[in-house]
């Protein structure tokens, strides 16, 4: 996997943060244009990709989210489009709610905040849920646990973007 | 002075670093013992003579008063950008759009029409030259600073200058990363520092993780459109406003009262950040004006653009995914940051004292300087790690942008993307760059238009051309596209939306050739003789002084000697005999000069380089 190579390392899905910082500023000292402006133009260029693909692999594989989608993808698995159908019954409602918020019924206020208490939560537990899967798959390489964490991760997208929509429109009508 | 010349014996030619601001310029160089400023400040104003001979620099700020409809001020505002952009700025200057330059603009300088890029190449060249005379070498390569929230179209504009100046750009630096650097060269820092960038025309918002000597970049925000060229504005309209109903008429079309205007709006600015209160004083032939502001007006007035600040240093803080708390320095930049309520402002919004300690005139040049350094191989344990403002994409189906590179990513960045044809036999695929936040191409700013050509007829869907857009280090986007089904490369036209195309650079840098040489020595005296002028003049009213009368005899003499000294030499054609003159009157002088600046009665000798 490309992203891991240009940092040196093995591809697992638990990865150190200050060793993947490390890495990341010792090949940026190594590799970045600034070393090679008196340079030829080929070793310009060279240090352009370089630099260029470790600025996008440290980027994907610092976040434990990003990092895992990446893995995925280059496991030739994509995430699922749908939404998890445990999480339906909770889309609508809050939909709902979000409606009743924006046509300025206050009631519905309580609704969102518990709504958000709950959706952090959940965020929260996918988090540890992930690590736990992480460490599991990069000891036995077992592709059940591969399909687990995809589903994770679909369910945390969904979550994250059910958070933000609550906190925005909290947001909005709490400033007026 | 000017005559000093060290040798490090480097045999590489040195790299300047240039701070090519709204207001001002500065240029510095990075030293065995860090980094110096080459010469003074350098006003970022361009005139052209009435013989037709463009000047920069001190002695073109004088003819903003004298010849207002042929000197530019404040062309950093301009640079980039196309005419509908700056309709609100241009109702402000009082020279001329040449009507008909849609992508760029030309301004109409007595009989010489000018891009801003070209404008600006003579405040670089002034640097440069500036710079060859203390180093006494040759200067061909430069770092230069840019607003991190310049975009693409206003970053190759920068370059553009730098070209028709005949520098070489080995490096835009962003001004807060700038700022950083030479922040925290000195004192081995670590942790989150926060700069904040209030220039004359605009500003910025950088927050970087520094680490054993790695500068990283973790947001940056800003705003292009917002200095205290604005606060000068607000005062200026309130002082024409007076003079409408004191003196009868709207004098807002009068180029030069207008400029003399400002030249009293800008000093009772400065001096509100020291008092609790300041006088507009304008002198308009037998006419005179007078309007006294104190801070509480003041702060009022400014309070809505301190304000406008605050927005982009919250979503910054945000975008670099810390809280406040973390940050451990906050670190002032910018001319606009000696202003008291804008002090508080950030004081309150970082929750901690901000250094002000550094000269916030110099600083962005001195970090340019460290730059420099580090590319040159000199500075060998620094490096920048910064980022892109703004996100880059490409229209996609029904006016939507597609995002390719994010905002805040690190650069260089890249992004490849495969484009292929709609229709059978199609030859062409037009690719629209865009930059910006917003979801609609509207919304967005355009980059550029690229066409890929010539590509081989062939059944809708089969054609394979791989397009990779790369931000290099400078923030300039770079694309090229190979053909993967030939892995040829794949040739295209680019249309750039707002700026030079190549050719137009490489026509006006050959144009600056030509004049560049006569030009030099020409200017060099008549450089020479506005400090000369300067310095006689500061002297002349010293002598009325009580310390004059103090000196000992002998030293009275010396003076007297070096002033008829420096007036022959004034006649010569020599520069470098004048400025030896003014070195010498500078030394027979500063007794003197020391003399009445304790008598704290220094304001004869104020904004003159008795001392420098």
């Amino acid at each position: 996997m490309k992203f891991y190579e240009a940092l040196g390392l093995e591809p697992k899905l638990a990865l150190d943060s200050e060793d993947l910082k490390k890495r990341f500023y010792d090949r940026s000292r190594q590799w970045h244009p600034d070393r090679f402006s008196r340079g030829t133009s080929e070793e310009k260029q060279r240090s352009e990709e370089m630099t260029s693909t470790l600025n996008d692999a440290f980027r994907t594989l610092r976040d434990p989210v990003s990092r895992a989608e990446y893995f995925l993808s280059q496991s030739g698995l994509e995430l699922p489009k749908d939404a998890p159908p445990e999480l339906l019954e909770e889309i609508f409602e809050l939909n709902m709610a979000l409606e009743e918020l924006r046509g300025g019924d206050e009631s519905a206020r309580e609704q969102l905040v518990s709504a958000q208490e709950r959706f952090t939560n959940m965020l929260g537990e996918a988090d540890t849920n992930l690590a736990d899967l992480f460490g599991r798959y990069d000891e036995t390489f077992d592709t059940a646990v591969l399909d687990q964490v995809r589903a994770v991760l679909n369910r945390r997208k969904y979550v994250s973007n059910l958070l933000r929509d609550v906190e925005k429109e909290l947001n909005v009508h709490s400033a007026n | 002075m000017s005559t000093l010349q060290i040798d490090f014996g480097h045999a590489k030619p040195r790299i300047v670093g240039i701070d090519l601001g709204t207001t001002n310029s500065l240029v510095a160089v990075m030293d065995l013992t860090g980094p110096r400023i080459l010469s003074g400040i350098v006003p970022s104003v361009v005139s052209v003579t009435e013989s037709g001979e463009v000047i920069a620099g001190a002695e073109a700020r004088e003819m903003l008063i004298t010849h207002p409809e042929r000197t530019v001020y404040s062309v950093k505002r301009l640079m980039g950008r196309g005419v509908s952009d700056v309709q609100d700025e241009l109702k402000l200057f009082p020279f001329p759009i040449v009507a008909g330059s849609e992508s760029v603009l030309k301004l109409r300088l007595g009989d010489k029409v000018m891009t801003p890029p070209e404008v600006s190449a003579h405040i670089l060249r002034k640097l440069k030259e500036d710079a060859e005379d203390v180093l006494g070498a040759d200067v061909t390569q430069a770092v230069i600073t840019v607003p991190a929230y310049f975009n693409d179209a206003q970053r190759q504009a920068t370059k553009d200058a730098g070209r028709i100046a005949g520098l070489e750009v080995l490096r835009l630096v962003n001004e807060p990363t700038a700022a950083a650097l030479a922040y925290g060269l000195d004192k081995r820092k670590e942790g989150l520092v926060a700069v904040y960038d209030f220039g004359g025309g605009t500003f910025d918002i950088s927050i970087l993780r520094l680490h054993d000597g790695i500068f990283e970049v973790l947001a940056t925000n800003g705003d292009t459109h917002l200095g205290g060229d604005d606060i000068d504005n607000l005062l200026l309209n309130i002082a024409l406003e007076d003079l409408q109903s004191e003196w009868g008429e709207d004098l807002s079309g009068n180029a030069a009262l207008v400029q003399l205007l400002r030249r009293a709006v800008i000093q009772a600015k400065e001096a509100l950040s020291f008092a609790p209160s300041a006088t507009i004083d304008l002198e308009y032939g037998p006419r005179k004006y007078q309007r006294e502001i104190d801070v509480q007006l003041f702060n009022r007035l400014i309070e809505p653009i301190v304000e406008r600040t605050l927005g982009p240093c919250r979503n910054c803080i945000k975008d670099a995914g810390i809280t406040v708390e973390q940050i451990n320095e906050t670190v002032m930049v910018g001319g606009s940051t000696r202003i008291p309520l804008v002090r508080s402002a950030v004081e309150r919004l970082f929750r901690k004292r901000p250094h002000t300690e550094l000269n916030p005139d110099e600083v962005v040049a001195l970090g340019a300087a460290v730059q420099a350094g580090i590319l040159g191989g000199e500075v060998e344990d620094k490096l920048l790690l910064d980022v892109t403002p703004l996100s880059l994409g490409i229209e996609t189906m029904g006016g939507l942008m597609s995002k390719l590179i994010h905002r805040n990513s690190t650069i260089p960045a890249s992004e490849t993307e495969l484009f292929t044809t709609a229709v059978d036999g199609q030859t062409n695929v037009l690719i629209h760059v865009l930059q910006g936040e917003r979801e609609l191409v509207k919304d967005c700013r355009s980059l550029a238009r690229f066409d890929l050509k010539d590509i081989d007829p062939m059944i809708a869907g089969m054609a394979r051309i791989q397009v990779r857009f790369l931000i290099d280090a400078n923030g300039i986007l770079n694309v090229t596209a190979k053909d993967l089904r030939t892995g040829k490369e794949q040739s295209m036209d680019v249309k750039p939306s707002y700026g030079l195309t190549d050719d137009q650079v490489e026509a006006m840098i050959l144009e600056s050739y030509d004049k560049a040489e006569e030009d030099f020595k020409e200017r060099q005296v008549r450089e020479a003789r506005v400090e000369a002028d300067a310095i006689l003049g500061a002297v002349d009213k010293a002598k009325e002084d009580a310390a004059y009368q103090a000196l000992a005899e002998d030293e009275r003499t010396a003076i007297e000697r070096s002033i008829n000294e420096l007036k022959l030499a004034y006649h010569s054609d020599d520069h470098l005999l004048i400025r030896d003159q003014i070195e010498k009157l500078n030394q027979a002088t500063m007794a003197l000069a020391e003399a009445i600046m304790n008598e704290a009665v220094g304001k004869a000798l104020k904004g003159t380089n008795i001392n420098a």
